[in-house]
C-alpha cells in the first residue's frame, strides 16, 4: 500500500510566497537607494546597511530569545530597514539610525505579535520616534553632492541647508526638474521622484500594489495644494507639492504596505483620500514642513474602522 | 470576453491528456457500487447478497424526489452490501458485485427511443430512470433541476462545458468526440423545459470543441444553441460564475439558478442524458481523466461506474510507490483519498496523481493583509475575515460575513502568499454552523 497524503482542497498553490514579494519590494526600491547613494554618497550607503542589519539582527535575536519560530528569511526585516533608511536624513548618526531600527522591530512589529499583527508602519514609526527624540540631527539636511564631487566619499557633515518644502514655507520654490532628478536637500530616497516612480511602476505590474491607494493619495494632494494656495483659493502649485518631501515615496511605498492600510479597493481609496488631507494640512498649517510620515501614520490608526465600514457587496446578496 | 470578476490563472496543465482519445478500459473483476453517488437521499439497495445482476438492472431504488436509481455497470453476483470506502471521504453503504465477465446487459438496455414523440413528463421520467446526476463534479440529480417549481419561469438554458480545473480534460474529449450525442442531449433538454435558446459555456482553451459543436449545429440546422467562448480562468465552470458570464445575472444569497430562470447543465450530463433517453442506457460509466506526473499512461478512459481507483491506477500504470497524493476531482476543489480502495462514481470526473509538487499544507505564515484572497474571490466575499473568525470559533459572526455563500472554490487558498489554508478554514465554520443549526432543529421539534 502506498503512502498517501491527505490534505483539504486546494491542492495546487500559486508560485508566489512572502519572501518573493518582499523581494520584489527591496528590488523596487533599489533605484531609490542607488539614487540616494548617488545624491548623498557614501554615508547614505552605511546609513543604509546599519539599518538594515539592525532590523534583521533584532529580529533574529528576539524570536531566538522568545523561541518564537525565526522569519527573517520572508525579508519583511530587510524592508523596513530599507524603507527606514531611506526616510531619513543621509547624515543621521548611525546610532540614531540603530535606535530607530530597535524601535521600528522590536517595539511597533514583534511586541505586536510579527509580521501582519503590526498596527502602524514599522518603518514610520522609526523615523517619527527619531523625530520626537532627536530632532536637531532629523531636520539638519545635507545639500546633494553627486559622484564627481569630491564631497562623495566625505563621512563627515556636509553642506547642509534648507529642503524645497521648509524654503516653500518662505515662498522660494525650487525648480521642478530638480525635484524630479532628485538633486534637492532631503531624506536619502526620497528625493528622486524619478527613481521612485520606477519602482513604483515595478510593484504596480507585479500586482503588489494596487492604484487605489496612490491615486487617492497623490490626487488629494494635488487638489488641496492647488486649492489652498499661498494668494487665497487656487492658487497654489500642485506639481511641486507632489514631487517635494517624501509623498511619492510614500504614496508607493508606505501607505500600501498591506499590513497597515485597508484591505479592500474602497477603503484603500478612503485611506489616500485621509492621509492626502491631512498631508496638505501639516504641510500648509503644521509645525513642520513635512507631512508624510504622521498622515500615514494617523490613517494607520483608523485602518480597523475602515475596514468595518468597507465589506464588500456580496455578488449573491440579491437585488 | 465576457466574464465574471475575482478568480485566478492557473497553469492548466492539460497537455498530458488533452489530445488523447476516450479510451474503454477493461472490466474490472469487483465493482464497488455506492447507494450514494448524488446528492440527495441515498438509494434503497433492492437486491440481496448472492443474487445475480445484469448489466443495466436497477439495483438501488430512488428513495425520494431528490435521489436517483443506481445500476449494475456489469453483469456478476452480489457478494456483499457493506459500507465500502466513498471518495468523499467516509465509508458509505455499497453494492459490491463480483463481475462474471460476460457483461451481459437487461433485455431492454440499448433500446432506441424516438424521444421527440414522448411527452415532457415521460422524458423527465426516464431522466430519472436513467440515473442522470450531474457529471460536473456536485452529482445533482438533473430531474431535479428540469422540474422547476410552476412559480419559477425558466427562461434560458445554459450547458457547461467550461471544465475549468486544471489537469482535467474528460469534458474536453467528450464535446470533441460526442459533440453530436451532447447537442442531442441538449435538445431534449430544450424540450423538457419548452424553450428555444441555449448557450455553450466553452473556456478560451477548448476552441476546437468550440468549432466542433459550431460544425455540429450547422449540419443539423439547428437554431437557438449557441457556444461561447469564455476567457481560461478558474473557477469560470463554477454554476454562479458560468451564469454571470453568460448573462450578467446573479444568483441570490441562498438561492439557486432557477430564481433567476436559468437551469445549467454539464455537457457530460447531457451527452448522458442523450443515451438515458433515446438509447435507454443508464448512467453506468463516465469519461474520468486520469493524469499526473507519476502516471505512465495518462488519458481519459471510459470507466464504468463502481472501478475501484487502484484498478483504474493499475491499468494506466501509476506509479504508486512515487505517489504522495491521490485526488479525486480537480486540483482545487478536489479530495485527496485516504485510499485507493474507493470507486468511481457519476461525479468523478479525474484521478490525479503526483509527487511533491502537491502542496502538503504543512507550515503556513502570518497573514500580511495583502488582500489577494479578496481580489481573488468570484463570490466577492472576505475569506480573511471568515477564515481568522473561522479560527477563534466565531461561526456566527462567519455568517454575517456571507459564510454561506462560499462555494469552496479555493481561490483565496490558492493565492495566499503565506500559504494559509483559508479554504479549510471556512469549510470547518461551515460544518460547525451547520451542525449547531441542526441541533438546534431537532431540540426545537
Amino acid at each position: 500500500m502506498p503512502k498517501l497524503t491527505i490534505s483539504s482542497a486546494p491542492h495546487i498553490r500559486a508560485e508566489h510566497s512572502i519572501q518573493s514579494i518582499m523581494l520584489d519590494v527591496l528590488f523596487a526600491l533599489l533605484p531609490a537607494a542607488l539614487a540616494g547613494i548617488y545624491f548623498f554618497g557614501l554615508k547614505s550607503l552605511l546609513l543604509i546597511a546599519t539599518c538594515v542589519i539592525t532590523c534583521v539582527a533584532v529580529e533574529w535575536l528576539y524570536q531566538n530569545a522568545c523561541g518564537f519560530r525565526i522569519t527573517v528569511s520572508d525579508l519583511s526585516a530587510a524592508v523596513t530597514g530599507l524603507l527606514l533608511a531611506l526616510v531619513l536624513p543621509p547624515q543621521t548618526p548611525w546610532w540614531a539610525a540603530g535606535t530607530g531600527s530597535i524601535v521600528a522591530i522590536l517595539v511597533t512589529k514583534q511586541f505586536f505579535g510579527g509580521l501582519g499583527h503590526n498596527i502602524f508602519n514599522p518603518a514610520l514609526i522609526g523615523r517619527a520616534f527619531l523625530m520626537a527624540s532627536w530632532p536637531a540631527y532629523m531636520t539638519t539636511w545635507a545639500q546633494p553632492a553627486g559622484l564627481y564631487s569630491h564631497d562623495w566619499l566625505s563621512l563627515t557633515d556636509a553642506v547642509t541647508g534648507a529642503t524645497p518644502l521648509a524654503l516653500a514655507k518662505t515662498g522660494q520654490y525650487t525648480s521642478q526638474i530638480d525635484l524630479f532628478l532628485g538633486s534637492v536637500g532631503g531624506c536619502v530616497g526620497e528625493t528622486s521622484a524619478l527613481a521612485l516612480l520606477l519602482g513604483a511602476c515595478y510593484l504596480l505590474l507585479r500586482g503588489h500594489i494596487g492604484w487605489q491607494t496612490p491615486a487617492s493619495y497623490l490626487g488629494t494632494v494635488a487638489l488641496l495644494s492647488w486649492v489652498l494656495g499661498e494668494n487665497g483659493f487656487f492658487t497654489g502649485h500642485p506639481m511641486f507639492h507632489l514631487l517635494a518631501g517624501g509623498l511619492i515615496l510614500g504614496a508607493f511605498f508606505m501607505a500600501t504596505d498591506p499590513v497597515t492600510t485597508p484591505l479592500t479597493g474602497k477603503g484603500k481609496i478612503i485611506f489616500g483620500l485621509g492621509a492626502g488631507i491631512l498631508t496638505v494640512v501639516i504641510r500648509k498649517y503644521g509645525g513642520y514642513p513635512e507631512g508624510v510620515c504622521y498622515s500615514i501614520l494617523l490613517m494607520n490608526a483608523v485602518t480597523p474602522l475602515i475596514d468595518r465600514f468597507t465589506a464588500k457587496r456580496r455578488l449573491e446578496a440579491g437585488k | 470576453m465576457p466574464s465574471f470578476p475575482g478568480g485566478i490563472h492557473p497553469d492548466d496543465c492539460k497537455g498530458q491528456t488533452r489530445d488523447r482519445k476516450i479510451e474503454k478500459i477493461p472490466l474490472p473483476d469487483k465493482l464497488i457500487i455506492p447507494l450514494s453517488q448524488h446528492i440527495g437521499n441515498p438509494a434503497k439497495c433492492k437486491v440481496k447478497v448472492g443474487e445475480t445482476v445484469l448489466k443495466g438492472q436497477v439495483i438501488g431504488d430512488a428513495d425520494g424526489f431528490v435521489s436517483l436509481p443506481v445500476h449494475a455497470s456489469s453483469s456478476g453476483e452480489v457478494t456483499a452490501v457493506e459500507n465500502s470506502p466513498h471518495p468523499q471521504g467516509k465509508r458509505s453503504p455499497a453494492i459490491v458485485i463480483k463481475t462474471d465477465g460476460r457483461d451481459q446487459a437487461v433485455k431492454e438496455f440499448g433500446l432506441q427511443r424516438n424521444w421527440e414523440q414522448l411527452s415532457v413528463h415521460e422524458l423527465i421520467q426516464f431522466v430519472k430512470e436513467a440515473g442522470i446526476a450531474g457529471l460536473g463534479g456536485a452529482a445533482f440529480p438533473a430531474h431535479v433541476k428540469l422540474s422547476p417549481p410552476p412559480e419559477k419561469k425558466i427562461d434560458l438554458l445554459l450547458i457547461n462545458g467550461a471544465e475549468c480545473e486544471p489537469f482535467l480534460t474528460a469534458d474536453h474529449r467528450l464535446m470533441l468526440e460526442q459533440s453530436e450525442e451532447i447537442l442531442q442531449g441538449i435538445r431534449i433538454l430544450l424540450t423538457i423545459l419548452g424553450l428555444e435558446n441555449c448557450l455553450i459555456g466553452i473556456e478560451e482553451n477548448k476552441r476546437e470543441c468550440y468549432e466542433a459543436l459550431v460544425s455540429g449545429i450547422r449540419i443539423k440546422g439547428l437554431s437557438g444553441i449557441k457556444p461561447v467562448l469564455l476567457p481560461v480562468k478558474y473557477p469560470q465552470g463554477s454554476e454562479s460564475q458560468l451564469i454571470y458570464s453568460l448573462t450578467g445575472r446573479e444568483v441570490p444569497s441562498g438561492g439557486l439558478p432557477l430564481d433567476i430562470g436559468i437551469v445549467v447543465q454539464n455537457v457530460g450530463t447531457a451527452a448522458a442524458l442523450f443515451h438515458g433517453v433515446a438509447r435507454n442506457i443508464p448512467l453506468i460509466s463516465r469519461v474520468v481523466t486520469v493524469t499526473g506526473a507519476a502516471v505512465r499512461k495518462p488519458g481519459n478512459y471510459l470507466v464504468p461506474l463502481g472501478t475501484q481507483i487502484s484498478r483504474l491506477l493499475e491499468f494506466c500504470e501509476a506509479d504508486l510507490g512515487r505517489t504522495g497524493k491521490v485526488i479525486c476531482g480537480g486540483p482545487l476543489m478536489g479530495i485527496s483519498q485516504p485510499t485507493l480502495d474507493a470507486p468511481v462514481i457519476k461525479g468523478t470526473c479525474g484521478i490525479l496523481l503526483q509527487g511533491s509538487n502537491f502542496s502538503a499544507d504543512t507550515e503556513w505564515g502570518n497573514c500580511i493583509r495583502c488582500g489577494r484572497c479578496i481580489r481573488s474571490c468570484p463570490t466577492l466575499l472576505l475569506p480573511v475575515t471568515i477564515a481568522a473568525l473561522s479560527r477563534k470559533d466565531r461561526f456566527t459572526e462567519c455568517r454575517e460575513y456571507g459564510l454561506l455563500d462560499c462555494k469552496e472554490c479555493g481561490c483565496c487558498s490558492f493565492v495566499c502568499p503565506a500559504k494559509i489554508p483559508l479554504t479549510h478554514y471556512i469549510k470547518l465554520a461551515k460544518y460547525h454552523l451547520l451542525k449547531e443549526q441542526h441541533q438546534q432543529n431537532k431540540s426545537g421539534a
